[in-house]
């Protein structure tokens, strides 16, 4: 039972830990799967954590911090796409630079906008976005396993939490039952296959970088106003990369993202609770191993050892009609 | 006289300073089939792009069913009945036939109702005109020839009643490209109008009822098919007289230089491309390989210059064995005398960035007379450069040019001279002339022919047909990586071109 216990606590705090990772892997794979790579993930959770966290300081409301960090999210990749769609440019660079302003301004406006060292202040619980209770949770309690199950592990999260789950199933759903699914996946496989069919390249990227910056500006929220009580500083710490390593892990595919979010989210959590106790046979685990585990499998499968992951087509390549 | 469905007036268009089309006048009759031919670089692609709406001329009018047309898009076109089988597929490769018929057209936004839709008109396109094509099947797994009915039907689902086809049978076997035409007849009895871009002039005569002729961007000349003559489109796609037909004398084949034995290669994923191979090539001929792109052949030629490794087999240059499953080292052969001209200049063949006369010695770098110590003897290399150039008549004659910057004939020219002037034994050639001019076309063939008559003993892959059943003096035919067959020159069309398909032996001697 003890045991038990710990596993669902365990879980607990995957699913948790897993939440940004699978918001920012469905953000970039609107954007992959429309050939345009965004390595700037990171970058947008990042500005969008830091809007989330100043607008609920000034407004105290939750709802306007997700507003805000939506709104300069999107206002970044749109960035990302007027360096890469409009003007052709480098991908990667785009994205790294992106990156590097996000890390930078929100320092500076922290410390300009409110003398905490780049904080933003801590916010009050109904600034949060704070835990959901289900109905029912408090009552089957004290029901063995399932009881548990339920009100530890599923109840207690919050409303971005099951959003990001719903997400999943929509992404899925737009993307294979749609007329705008199937023209984003034409896009990122051979452009000048849907330009020749009458419909705009670069448009359909737009729509396709709007999407990611709508949801890294979830994820940034996530971070700020759900499983901390305001920004801190580099508060996003890589998981913009690990996204990035769980979507290529899952092949761009929605459903596959989730579960690579949860593995990955799962190693964290395993590797928090593990912490300091050394394990059967195997002895002490260093922390940095298992926080390298993600990207140690990400290459692993790139190699080609865990099948084969081809990205979109036209990733990475800007469109140019012949000539 | 027929009504005319399009009518192009003063269409002007450039590419910075490359005037692609100069004030172009074309009229094309409903309910024909209307050729457009020119070599590569005449414009006749850029005239078709600009009336699917793909550029915008920067000058001129389209009418199309009597009636001024703006074409800015080419969903523009597709609203006039305008659709285009573009030379390269535009299709979406790991989509199933459904799905690419449909992108672009599906309706409204959701899929299940646009599918349905689409699956019935499929079935009702493909009764009516013969082009049957699974609707569920995954675009990269059908061979070119449906890959190209799906291009068809895509044009035809939009409606199409003006279909433009760009060099459609580049891709084909003789008798898919016949099973196109049989289509294209039948579309022109439902009363559609087809133009076809083409530098091919046999398809030409064989199903236009007009034709016109571009040369350098301009429109020199339309004419009723019946009423010209090969002679004739050659000479107005040319500016001059062409020699159609190589001359060549008898082959006195010598000693076997070239010898492959049981030779197979594996590709990166395991699967067998060239199939227990064996051929001979002796000093003084010329052996071709003929083939639909695809059947192992340019895997053989990789593995034979040592490009990639074979599984097995052996092959024996002028009677020394060379080593295969190391990898043999290309330098090592080409020190050896095998020279060896690339299917893809672009990407093989030569560095575009590079200066001309850097191209015109790559590979060759180490010999002593490019120079000088340890460094490169820049003095010796342009010497050499300007001296190719004058032989093989390289234009323009600028050996500081860029290579990008000369056109596809001229850039093969750079690739030739640098291989033939090497006096090697053994010259391996592909596709000499894919995507050259008619006038390079003519040239490069007589070389091709001199290295011949040199005694040099020449491997020749060309998925052109005519250009084998001309150079070659025997000619083996691949399907499938396996060699199916040996033929003389005189072998028909109809014979060789069965054998590509994979009709086996004894049924293509009957």
């Amino acid at each position: 039972m003890d045991f038990f216990h710990s596993l669902i606590l365990v879980l607990d705090s995957t699913v948790r830990l897993s939440i940004p990772l699978l918001l920012a892997a469905l953000a970039g794979l609107y954007s992959e799967r429309s050939g345009v790579f965004d390595i700037g993930l990171e970058g947008k959770m990042l500005a969008g954590a830091f809007a989330a966290g100043a607008a609920a300081a000034v407004t105290g409301s939750a709802w306007a911090g997700l507003g805000a960090a939506m709104l300069i999210s999107v206002f970044l990749a749109l960035v990302h796409g007027f360096a890469s769609i409009t003007h052709r440019g480098n991908q990667i660079v785009s994205g790294v630079a992106i990156n590097f302003i996000a890390a930078g301004s929100t320092i500076i406006l922290g410390q300009a906008w409110f003398r905490q060292g780049g904080r933003t202040p801590s916010l009050p619980g109904d600034a949060r976005f704070g835990a959901v209770e289900l109905p029912f949770a408090g009552a089957v309690r004290d029901v063995p396993i399932l009881g548990d199950i339920y009100s530890e592990l599923i109840s207690g999260h919050s409303l971005l939490t099951y959003a990001a789950f719903l997400l999943v199933p929509f992404t899925w759903w737009v993307l294979f039952r749609t007329r705008f699914g199937l023209r984003l996946r034409a896009v990122g496989e051979n452009p000048a296959a849907v330009d020749t069919a009458g419909v705009s390249v670069s448009w359909l990227r737009y729509r396709a970088v709007i999407c990611t910056g709508i949801l890294t500006g979830m994820a940034g929220t996530y971070l700020s106003l759900a499983q901390n009580a305001g920004f801190v500083k580099d508060m996003t710490a890589g998981r913009g990369f690990i996204a990035l390593a769980a979507l290529i892990f899952a092949k761009w595919k929605p459903v596959p993202v989730m579960f690579a979010c949860l593995l990955f989210g799962f190693l964290d959590a395993f590797a928090i609770r593990i912490q300091g106790t050394p394990l059967p046979l195997i002895g002490q685990v260093p922390v940095q191993f298992m926080q390298a585990l993600p990207y140690i499998l990400t290459v692993v499968l790139l190699a080609g050892f865990i099948g084969k992951a081809v990205p979109p087509r036209a990733g990475g390549v800007p469109y140019v009609k012949e000539r | 006289m027929a009504e005319t469905a399009i009518e192009l007036k003063g269409i002007s268009k450039s590419f910075g300073a490359v005037h692609a089309n100069r004030n172009i006048d074309l009229k094309i009759e409903a309910g024909t089939i209307h050729g457009v031919i020119g070599e590569n670089g005449a414009g006749k692609s850029t005239l078709m792009s600009i009336l699917y709406g793909f550029y915008q001329a920067d000058r001129g009018r389209i009418h199309v069913g009597g009636k001024k047309a703006a074409i800015n898009t080419p969903s523009d076109a597709i609203a006039l009945g305008i659709g285009m089988v573009h030379q390269h597929f535009m299709l979406v490769q790991n989509f199933s036939v459904l799905e690419n018929v449909i992108l672009g057209a599906e309706g409204e936004a959701l899929l299940n109702t646009s599918i349905a839709r689409a699956r019935s008109e499929l079935e009702r396109l493909e009764r009516d005109y013969g082009l049957e094509v699974d609707p569920d099947s995954i675009i990269e797994d059908l061979p070119v020839g449906l890959q190209q009915r799906v291009e068809i039907l895509k044009a035809l689902y939009r409606g199409a009643d003006i279909l433009i086809l760009d060099e459609p049978t580049g891709v084909l076997t003789p008798a898919e490209a016949d099973h196109l035409f049989r289509i294209l007849e039948q579309l022109k009895e439902e009363g559609k109008t087809i133009i076809l871009i083409t530098h091919k002039l046999r398809e030409i005569m064989a199903i236009t009822d007009n034709v016109s002729v571009m040369r350098q961007g301009t429109m020199v000349a339309t004419r009723r098919t019946a009423e010209t003559s090969v002679e004739e489109l050659a000479e107005l796609m040319v500016g001059r007289r062409v020699l159609l037909q190589v001359e060549k004398g008898e082959a006195k084949p010598g000693e076997v230089l070239l010898s492959v034995r049981n030779l197979t290669v594996k590709d990166s994923r395991g699967v067998t491309m060239v199939d227990n191979v064996s051929l001979d090539v002796r000093a003084g001929e010329i052996v071709g390989i003929a083939g639909v792109a695809g059947n192992g052949q340019s895997q053989l030629l990789d593995a034979i210059t040592g490009v990639r490794r074979a599984v097995s087999g052996t092959v024996t240059l002028g009677g020394e064995p060379v080593d295969l499953t190391g990898a043999a080292d290309p330098a090592d052969l080409r020190a050896r005398g095998m020279a060896h001209v690339p299917e893809d200049r672009h990407h093989v063949g030569l560095v575009l960035p590079f200066e001309e006369n850097e191209n015109a010695m790559l590979g060759y770098h180490r010999q002593a007379k490019y120079l000088n110590g340890p460094f490169l003897n820049i003095e010796a290399i342009r010497a050499d450069a300007r001296e190719k150039i004058e032989k093989y008549d390289i234009r323009p004659p600028d050996c500081r040019l860029k290579t990008a910057n000369f056109s596809g004939g001229n850039q093969q020219k750079i690739v030739l001279a640098r291989e033939m002037e090497q006096d090697p034994k053994v010259l391996i050639v592909g596709q000499p002339t894919r995507g050259v001019d008619v006038g390079a076309i003519e040239f490069i063939h007589k070389r091709l022919i001199d290295m011949r008559d040199q005694g040099k003993a020449v491997l020749l892959v060309s998925v052109e047909l005519d250009e084998i059943r001309s150079l070659s003096d025997r000619i083996l035919v691949m399907f499938a990586g396996r060699v199916v067959g040996e033929r003389g020159p005189e072998a028909s069309e109809g014979e060789l071109g069965l054998l590509m398909a994979g009709v086996e032996e004894k049924e293509a001697a009957e």
